[in-house]
């Protein structure tokens, strides 16, 4: 078992490998990289069924980064994983690099699905997870959607969907940062009761404050135990969060630290120089 | 030196400009800071709809709101557009509804967001739809004038614009020089016509520059309306020089070169090259590497033209 420590310890690694990407490339996205990072150490710690040196395996689990742009958070955790090296992290939006702009399952291992075009993620769920009862596999996915993201009608048509086919094995995890990509999620499109929905479509539902560790952990293993039908894990996040000027801040959604902010994150994270 | 505008700045200060006929309206989807009609709500938020990231729902809005007087410009990515392309067709384009429908960050310019952001198909298939105006221009000053020009119109419309800065080539041209449906001569020359359209209109300059060290005499053409296609400058330019190519940040597949190909089979032929991207997606890049990897830049032009003539 992995200690909730541990599990801090591996996400901060991670939120230094994502600073260190869009620093680099001067381009992607912080934000939602760094509100994802806690829920995405603690699935794959210690829910995901995966196998680093066998990306392909037929029967593990799969997770689907709906809202690809935060790719960095994935890049960074697959490499904590093992399924990439950190040198591999230098490629990201590097011509020719595996670690392309968006998540793109034809160019980087362990990425299962091509992201970038928001709301896609979860019909794809819907698809392996009912491939995996046709198989007669007990294999879970598990689909990262932004709340900026539940804005697309496809979402709701899936969600809908996965509810009448009763599909125990499909699982979202909801990154509510409150934030989207002009602005704050209630200037540009309010979304009201967001839990009551999932509910009113059929979906188990458990909220979470997606920054503590052990609330995480207590919320995945809600997620694997709830069988009879998808579901949800809300879980309430930071935009941008462990890096002061970036968090609740819509204005890193997509955007790079200069010299000086690179430094002071490092120096929040913990880095000497 | 040139100075250097990116297109959506143009269409973002076309929009303001536009605004003071109140039955304008501008229709966004989380993307106004992209786009560019960030500026338009700005001064206007009254009469800025942000539908959040429904692109679906923006586009049939627009629909019902151009069927009840109102003049709506909707932007979003070119990319995204694509995912209202039903919506488009039967709900604008079929009952002929003056929607304004603005793409940005269009083709593998776009750069590092890589292939999932760069849209290589948007004037293919906006093309294909009965009583829709297709667009594409080449700098910030004709992107204005031409947005402009839309308001006017009865019609929807498609324009794609694109991410980042090139040369602006029209600094103080006006509506005589810069009208929908008609392409501009940028350069006059006897033995290849280069007919281009967006960002490719300033590497078709380069290329001239570069074939008349060569002793080649290359025609330069920036085809910013792909529909209706200038088909008359077409036949002018092919009688004139005997040898084609069109250039374009998009499929090679259906769309400036596909429109001129197919309006050179009704003619009695003349040699035609495209360049475009060819048959594939594009990846993560700087856009200058994107249009090295793509085959789309200057020198690509270049070859493409000295082919073109040698098939006279
Ligand atoms: C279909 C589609 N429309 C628009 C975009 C452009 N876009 C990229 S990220 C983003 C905002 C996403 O917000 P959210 O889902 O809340 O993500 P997060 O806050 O976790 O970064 C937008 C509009 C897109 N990628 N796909
Ligand atoms: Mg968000």
């Amino acid at each position: 078992m992995t200690t909730a420590d541990e599990l801090r310890e591996v996400a901060r690694k991670c939120r230094v490998h994502i600073v260190d990407m869009v620093y680099r490339a001067q381009a992607g996205h912080p934000g939602g990289s760094l509100s994802e990072i806690d829920l995405m150490t603690a699935l794959y710690k210690t829910q995901l069924n995966v196998r680093p040196s066998e990306p392909k395996w037929e029967d593990r689990d799969r997770f689907i980064l709906s809202k690809g742009h935060a790719s960095p958070g994935m890049y960074a955790i697959l490499a904590e994983m093992g399924f990439i090296t950190v040198k591999d992290l230098e490629s990201y939006r590097v011509l020719g690099g595996i670690c392309q702009g968006h998540v793109d399952m034809k160019w980087c291992p362990g990425v299962d699905f091509s992201a970038g075009s928001l709301g896609m993620g979860l019909s794809f769920g819907m698809g392996t997870a009912l491939a995996a009862r046709l198989d007669g596999s007990n294999r879970q996915t598990y689909v990262m959607l932004g709340d900026g993201e539940i804005q697309e009608g496809s979402v709701w048509e899936a969600a809908m969907a996965s509810a009448h086919h009763e599909l125990g094995n499909l699982n979202v995890i909801l990154d509510r940062n409150r934030i989207q990509n002009d602005d704050f999620c209630e200037t540009q499109m309010r979304m009201f009761d967001i839990p009551a929905k999932w509910r009113a479509f059929g979906w188990n539902v458990m909220e979470i404050d997606g920054h503590d560790m052990e609330e995480i952990v207590e919320g995945l293993e809600f997620l694997a135990q709830s069988n009879d039908g998808p579901s949800i894990l809300i879980a309430q996040t930071v935009k941008g969060k462990g890096i002061s000027y970036m968090e609740d801040n819509p204005s890193f959604h997509g955007a790079a630290p200069n010299e000086e902010q690179y430094a002071l994150a490092m120096k929040e994270l913990g880095v000497s120089a | 030196m040139t100075k250097m505008e990116a297109t959506r700045d143009g269409y973002g200060q076309a929009l303001l400009e536009l605004a003071e006929n109140d039955k304008i309206v501008v229709l966004e989807a989380d993307l106004g800071k992209s786009t560019k009609s960030l500026h338009f709500r700005k001064a206007h938020p009254e009469r800025t709809v942000s539908c959040g990231i429904g692109e679906q729902n923006m586009l049939l809005v627009a629909a019902g709101m151009a069927a009840s007087g109102y003049i709506p410009f909707a932007s979003t990515f070119a990319i995204f557009t694509e995912r209202a392309f039903e919506q488009m067709r039967n709900g604008v384009a079929r009952p002929n509804l003056p929607v304004h429908l603005c793409g940005s960050h269009g083709g593998t310019h776009t750069g590092t967001d890589g292939s999932s952001a760069q849209s290589i198909e948007d004037l293919a298939i906006y093309r294909t739809l009965p009583n829709v105006t297709v667009i594409h221009p080449s700098d910030s000053v004709s992107t204005r004038i031409l947005t402009k020009q839309l308001a006017d119109s009865t019609s929807p419309s498609y324009m794609r614009t694109a991410r980042n800065k090139t040369p602006v080539l029209y600094a103080d041209a006006g509506d005589d020089v810069i009208q929908i449906g008609k392409g501009i001569e940028l350069k006059d020359g006897k033995d290849v016509a280069i007919i281009a359209c967006g960002v490719l209109v300033a590497e078709a300059l380069k290329a001239a520059d570069v074939l008349a060290e060569k002793g080649i005499s290359a025609t330069v053409v920036d085809m910013h309306t792909i529909k209706p296609i200038d088909s008359a400058l077409i036949d002018v330019v092919a009688e004139r020089c005997g040898a084609l190519v069109t250039a374009e940040d998009h499929s090679i597949i259906g769309g400036l070169g596909g429109a001129v190909a197919e309006h050179l089979s009704t003619t009695n032929g003349t040699p035609l090259e495209r360049v475009g991207v060819k048959d594939r997606f594009g990846e993560s890049g700087q856009a200058d590497e994107m249009l090295e990897l793509m085959g789309l830049n200057a020198a690509h032009i270049v070859q493409a033209a000295e082919k073109s003539i040698s098939r006279k």
